[in-house]
C-alpha cells in the first residue's frame, strides 16, 4: 500500500470509530438517563438542544476538515528514511492566511445569530397565562412555594402541561443552581437576589431535577423531582396540598401515628419542620433571627413535612421514601445524607442522652407515611 | 563592609547542596523550577487518580464528601499553580536567555527569590492535607460558600495564603522576564526577529503582572471578611457576592491564558525544527498570540452565563468568547502550514506536538460550543466541562510541556531521552488520556453535575464513568513511562551534543549542556531563525559546523563574570513562607498568629536588605 492509501484507511477508520463512539454516547434517551440533555420535554431545553446540534454538526464539520487536514499533512509530508534534502522554506502565503482568518469568522457569524435569539427567547418569560413558583435553596434542600394557591412543599413540586412557569428564585445560604435537564438549562440562585426563569414541561411525568452549582459537602444530594400533571391531576394535587395534615384519630391503626406525632412535638422536630394543622413556623425573617447559629450563616428551617407522604422521594430527591428509608433516615441521616444540618443541629443526634429510641423511630415513621 | 560582616559575603560555592540552594544562574533555576513543578504534578495526579477511583462505580465509599471536596479543589489548584505554571517558568528559565543570547535573566537574584517563594507557597498550599483539612470550596471559591460561617476551620486560609504567596512568586518572574526579553536581546534580534516562544513570553508575563493583582485584591477581601469580621461577601450586611464571580473571573480567564501561551510559544518552537521549514505567517501568528492576551480579557463572564447577568450581556460574551476562536483558529492553521511541504520527522517531541494539535482542536472546538450560551445552560457544571478543560489543559498545556521536555532536555542536560520509550510514553498518554476525557462529554450531555462525590446506578453514568477511570490509569501508565526514561536517560542517555535536532534558534549553537556563561561570544543576529541561517547560510545544503561551534567554545570563560551566588534570596522568601503560615492560623482576638506573621515580615526585609546591600561578588581571589 502507498503511504497515500495507508493514511486514508487510517482517516477513514478513524472517522469510523468516532462517528461509533458518538453514536453510542448520545444514546441517552432511553428510561435509564434521567437527566439527559438529549431528549427534552420542554420548549426550553428543545430550544437549547437544537442550538446545541447547530454548533455540533458546525464543530464536527470544522473537526473533519482541520483534524483530518492536519492528519494528512502529517502522513503526506513525514521524512522517509535516509532524506536529508532540506524542503522549501516558505514563509507564509497572505491570502491564504486571510482566507482562514475570514472562514472560521464567517462560521462563528453564522451561528451567532440563532444563539442571540435563543439567548432572549430562554432569558424572557412568554406573556400571557404563567404560574408563578417560588424556590428558596437551602443547604441542601428545597422550599416551594406557590404564591397563588398558597401551595408549601419541599423538594417536588407538580405543574400543569402546556403551561408557563416561571420560576423566583432565591437562596437562604450559598450558591445553588436549579436545573431540570430534560425541560430547561440551569440558572444560578444567589442569596441576597432574586432571579427569575422559565420553562414548561409538554408531556406529563416525573423529571428529575439537581443543584448544579456546587453548594458544600452534601451538593451531590441536593435534588429535586418535578412532576408535570394534565391539568386535572394538578388541580386535584393543589387541592390536596391545601388541606391540612391529617392528624391521627383513636382508631386502632392509629396508635402508632398518634405516639409518632408525639414524638415529633416532643423531640424537637417542630423547630425546624412545619406540619400545617400541627406546627407552623413563623416567616423567615423572624426565624433567622431566632435560629442564627453561627455569625453570618443562619440556618432557617427543615423541608415542611405537611403531605410527605404525598411525596415519591425523601431527603431532597435522593430515596425512594418508604418505611425502610426512613427508619435508616431517623437513625442517623448523616449515614443517609452526609454533612447535612439535622445530623448536626438536632438534639436528639448531637447529645446522646436525647437519642430516639427504636419505638420512637418506629412511631415516627408511622406517623411521617400517614402524613398523605 | 563585606570583610567585617562575614555573613555578607557571598556564597562561592557553585556545586553540592550549597551550590543549588544559593545559584542564581538561571539554568539551576530552570531546573528546580521544572523538578519541583512535575513532583507537584505527580501529587496533582495522585488527588485525581483517588477521584477517579471513588467514581469508577457508583456509591463506592473510598472517601468521605468531605475529603473528596479538597480533592478536586486540590486538584486543579495544584495543576494549575504548582504543575503548569511552573513548568511553564522552567522553560522560560532554560531557554529564555539560551534563546535571545543573552547570559542570563536581568535579575539572576529575583529569579532565584521567584522560585523559593514559589516553593514555599506551594508547600503552604499543600500542607493544609496535614494541619487540619485543605479548602474545599473549588479552586474558584465561590463567596459565600468560602466565608466564616459557611467554611469554619483554615481550609481557605491555606487558599487565600497560598495564592497570595505563588502570586508574588508569579508577579516577581514576570517583572524579570519582561526586563530580560525587552532589554536583553542579542544584537539584530529586533522584536519581529524573536522566536515565537519568546513572544508568549513576553506576552504571558504581562498577563501576569496585570491578573494577579485582581485575584489579590479578592484574596485579602474574602481574608478580611473571614478573620477581622469584614463584609465584602457578608449577604446579611448588604454584599453582593456575585462581586467574588467577577473578581475571581476576570484574573480567571487571563488565566486560561497564562496556562496555553507557553504552551503555544513551545509548539510553535518544535513544529518549524522537526519540518525543517520556519513558522508559517510568522508575523500573523504573534499577533495573533498578542490578540488572545488582550481578548483574554474580554470574556470572563463566560464563565457566568447561569449567573443570572441578563440577555444581553450574556450575548456579548458569548460573542466575544467566538470572536476569541478567530486567533486561535489562525494559530493552528499557521501550525499545520508549517509542516505542508516540510520534511516531517516524526521524533517524540513531534508526536507530542502534533498531538497537542489534535487535542487542542477538539478543546477548542468544545470550547465554542460553550460560548454558546443558551445551550451552554445545559453543559455549565457538567463532565462536559470537565472534558473541555481537560483536551485544553492537558491535552493543550500537559502535552506541550512534554513535547517541550523532550525537545529541551538535551540541552539542558547534554544527554537525549530514550526515543523508543518515548514514543511508548507518548502513545500510551495519548490513548489513555482520550479514553479518560472523552466519555465525559457523555457524561455532561447525560446530566451528571460535576463536584459529587458519589452517584446512583439509576442515572445511566456507570459505563463511561467506569471507561474514564479505566484511561485514568493507562495515563498513569504513561507517566510512570516517562518517569523511567527520564531516569534511564539522565544515565545512560546518548550524548546530544550541541544542536541534535538541526535547530533553528540561538539556543543550538552553543554546547549541552550549556557553559555558565552560555555564549562565550555573543552572537549577532540577522533574522528570524538566527542559527539556521547561520548554518545554511547562502542556501547551502549542508550543516556548517554545528559541532565546529562546539569546539569553538571550549575553554572561552575565562574573563566572562557572571552574577555570584546569593544566600538572601533564600531567607526573603522564608520571611513570606513563615508570615503566610503566622496569617493562616490567625485567631480573631489572639496575637499568636499575628505575632508570627510580623517576624515572618522582619525576616523578608532582613533577607532584601541584606540583598540590596551584599557585595556585588564574591572576595576577589583571582
Amino acid at each position: 500500500m502507498t503511504s497515500k492509501h495507508r493514511s486514508v484507511v487510517l482517516f477513514t477508520s478513524l472517522v469510523t470509530i468516532l462517528g461509533v463512539v458518538l453514536l453510542t454516547g448520545c444514546q441517552f434517551t432511553s428510561p435509564g438517563h434521567p437527566q439527559s440533555t438529549f431528549d427534552p420535554h420542554g420548549p426550553v431545553a428543545e430550544r437549547q438542544m437544537e442550538l446545541f446540534w447547530i454548533i455540533f454538526w458546525a464543530a464536527m464539520f470544522v473537526m473533519i476538515v482541520v483534524g483530518g487536514g492536519l492528519l494528512y499533512t502529517v502522513f503526506r509530508f513525514r521524512r522517509k528514511p535516509g532524506d536529508d534534502s532540506i524542503p522549501e522554506q516558505t514563509h507564509g502565503n497572505t491570502k491564504l492566511e486571510i482566507a482562514w482568518t475570514i472562514a472560521p469568522a464567517i462560521v462563528l457569524a453564522i451561528v451567532a445569530v440563532p444563539t442571540v435569539l435563543t439567548q432572549f427567547y430562554v432569558s424572557n418569560t412568554p406573556e400571557g397565562d404563567v404560574l408563578q413558583v417560588n424556590v428558596t435553596a437551602h443547604q441542601w434542600w428545597w422550599e416551594i412555594e406557590y404564591p397563588d394557591s398558597g401551595v408549601k412543599t419541599a423538594n417536588e413540586f407538580h405543574v400543569p402541561e402546556d403551561t408557563v412557569i416561571e420560576v423566583n428564585m432565591t437562596s437562604s445560604d450559598v450558591l445553588h443552581s436549579f436545573w431540570i435537564p430534560k425541560l430547561a438549562g440551569k440558572l444560578d440562585i444567589i442569596p441576597g437576589k432574586n432571579l427569575t426563569m422559565w420553562f414548561q414541561g409538554d408531556n406529563p411525568g416525573e423529571y428529575y431535577g439537581q443543584c448544579a452549582e456546587f453548594c458544600g459537602e452534601a451538593h451531590a444530594w441536593m435534588r429535586f423531582r418535578v412532576t408535570v400533571d394534565t391539568q386535572e391531576d394538578y388541580e386535584a394535587w393543589t387541592q390536596a396540598q391545601l388541606a391540612d395534615a391529617p392528624t391521627p384519630g383513636d382508631d386502632y391503626d392509629d396508635i402508632l401515628p398518634k405516639a409518632g406525632l408525639n414524638v415529633f412535638r416532643t423531640s424537637g422536630c417542630i423547630l425546624c419542620h412545619s406540619i400545617s394543622g400541627v406546627v407552623e413556623l413563623p416567616d423567615k425573617d423572624e426565624l433567622n433571627k431566632a435560629y442564627e447559629t453561627r455569625e453570618g450563616f443562619r440556618i432557617s428551617k427543615g423541608p415542611n413535612l405537611t403531605h410527605l407522604a404525598s411525596r415519591s422521594t425523601m431527603a431532597a430527591g435522593i430515596r425512594e421514601l418508604n418505611a425502610e428509608n426512613l427508619r435508616e433516615w431517623l437513625e442517623d441521616p448523616d449515614k443517609v445524607k452526609p454533612g447535612n444540618y439535622m445530623a448536626r443541629d438536632a438534639q436528639v443526634y448531637y447529645d446522646p442522652d436525647q437519642a430516639l429510641t427504636d419505638t420512637e423511630i418506629t412511631e415516627l415513621v408511622a406517623y411521617l407515611l400517614s402524613l398523605k | 563592609m563585606a570583610t567585617t560582616l562575614g555573613v555578607l559575603q557571598r556564597p562561592t560555592s557553585t556545586t553540592g547542596l550549597w551550590g543549588w540552594i544559593t545559584t542564581v544562574d538561571h539554568k539551576k533555576i530552570g531546573a528546580l523550577y521544572g523538578v519541583t513543578a512535575f513532583i507537584f504534578f505527580l501529587i496533582g495526579g495522585i488527588e485525581a487518580t483517588v477521584m477517579r477511583l471513588q467514581l469508577h462505580r457508583p456509591e463506592f465509599d473510598l472517601v468521605s464528601p468531605e475529603v473528596f471536596s479538597q480533592l478536586f479543589t486540590m486538584h486543579a489548584l495544584t495543576m494549575i499553580f504548582l504543575a503548569v505554571m511552573p513548568l511553564s517558568a522552567a522553560f522560560f528559565n532554560l531557554v529564555v536567555p539560551l534563546m535571545i543570547g543573552a547570559r542570563d535573566v536581568a535579575f539572576p537574584r529575583l529569579n532565584a527569590f521567584s522560585y523559593w517563594v514559589f516553593l514555599f507557597g506551594a508547600i503552604l498550599l499543600q500542607s493544609g492535607w496535614l494541619l487540619g483539612g485543605s479548602p474545599n470550596a473549588g479552586w474558584f471559591a465561590y463567596a459565600p460558600l468560602t466565608g466564616p460561617g459557611a467554611n469554619p476551620g483554615n481550609g481557605m486560609e491555606f487558599y487565600l495564603l497560598g495564592l497570595g504567596v505563588l502570586g508574588v512568586s508569579s508577579v516577581a518572574a514576570a517583572l524579570n522576564f519582561i526586563v530580560t526579553i525587552i532589554n536583553m536581546r542579542a544584537p539584530g534580534m529586533t522584536l519581529m526577529r524573536m522566536p515565537v516562544f519568546i513572544w508568549m513570553t513576553l506576552v504571558t508575563s504581562f498577563l501576569l503582572i496585570t491578573a494577579f493583582p485582581v485575584i489579590t485584591v479578592g484574596l485579602i477581601e474574602l481574608y478580611f471578611d473571614r478573620e477581622f469580621g469584614m463584609n465584602f461577601f457578608n449577604v446579611n450586611a448588604g454584599a453582593d457576592v456575585v462581586l467574588w464571580q467577577h473578581l475571581f473571573w476576570v484574573f480567571g480567564h487571563p488565566e486560561v491564558y497564562i496556562l496555553i501561551l507557553p504552551a503555544m510559544g513551545i509548539i510553535s518552537e518544535v513544529l518549524p525544527t522537526y519540518s525543517r521549514k520556519p513558522l508559517y505567517g510568522y508575523p500573523v501568528v504573534v499577533l495573533s498570540g498578542i490578540t488572545i492576551g488582550f481578548m483574554g480579557w474580554a470574556v470572563w463572564s463566560h464563565h457566568m452565563f447561569t449567573v443570572g447577568l441578563g440577555p444581553v450581556a450574556n450575548s456579548v460574551f458569548a460573542l466575544t468568547t467566538m470572536a476569541i476562536a478567530i486567533p486561535t483558529g489562525i494559530k493552528i492553521f499557521n501550525w499545520i502550514g508549517t509542516m505542508w511541504g516540510g520534511s516531517i520527522s516524526l521524533s517524540t517531541s513531534m508526536l507530542y506536538a502534533i498531538g497537542f494539535i489534535f487535542v487542542f482542536i477538539v478543546g477548542g472546538l468544545s470550547g465554542v460550543m460553550h460560548s454558546i450560551a443558551p445551550s451552554d445552560a445545559q453543559q455549565q457544571d457538567t463532565y462536559f466541562i470537565v472534558a473541555h478543560i481537560h483536551y485544553v489543559l492537558f491535552g493543550g498545556s500537559i502535552f506541550a510541556v512534554f513535547s517541550g521536555i523532550y525537545y529541551w532536555f538535551p540541552k539542558a542536560t547534554g544527554k537525549l531521552l530514550n526515543e523508543g520509550i518515548g514514543k511508548l510514553n507518548f502513545w500510551v498518554t495519548f490513548i489513555g488520556f482520550n479514553i479518560a476525557f472523552f466519555p465525559m462529554h457523555f457524561l455532561g450531555m447525560d446530566g451528571m453535575p460535576r463536584r459529587q462525590p458519589t452517584y446512583e446506578s439509576e442515572m445511566g453514568w456507570d459505563l463511561w464513568n467506569l471507561v474514564a477511570t479505566g484511561g485514568t490509569f493507562i495515563i498513569v501508565l504513561g507517566v510512570l513511562i516517562f518517569l523511567h526514561n527520564f531516569f534511564w536517560s539522565l544515565k545512560k542517555g546518548e550524548r546530544a551534543g550541541g544542536d541534535p535536532w538541526d535547530g533553528r534558534t540561538l539556543e543550538w549553537s552553543i554546547p549541552s549542556p550549556p557553559p555558565e556563561y552560555n555564549f562565550a561570544t555573543i552572537p549577532t543576529v540577522h533574522g528570524r531563525d538566527a542559527f539556521w541561517d547561520q548554518k545554511y547560510a547562502n542556501g547551502h545544503a549542508v550543516p556548517q559546523g554545528a559541532s565546529d561551534h562546539e569546539e569553538h567554545h571550549e575553554d572561552e570563560g575565562h574573563g566572562i563574570h557572571m552574577p555570584s551566588p546569593s544566600y538572601w534570596p533564600l531567607v526573603a522568601a522564608v520571611g513570606l513562607a513563615v508570615s503566610g503560615y503566622g496569617m493562616v492560623f490567625h485567631e480573631p482576638g489572639q496575637v499568636a498568629g499575628a505575632i508570627v506573621a510580623i517576624v515572618g515580615v522582619a525576616i523578608t526585609m532582613v533577607g532584601v536588605y541584606a540583598w540590596a546591600m551584599e557585595p556585588a561578588s564574591e572576595p576577589s581571589e583571582h
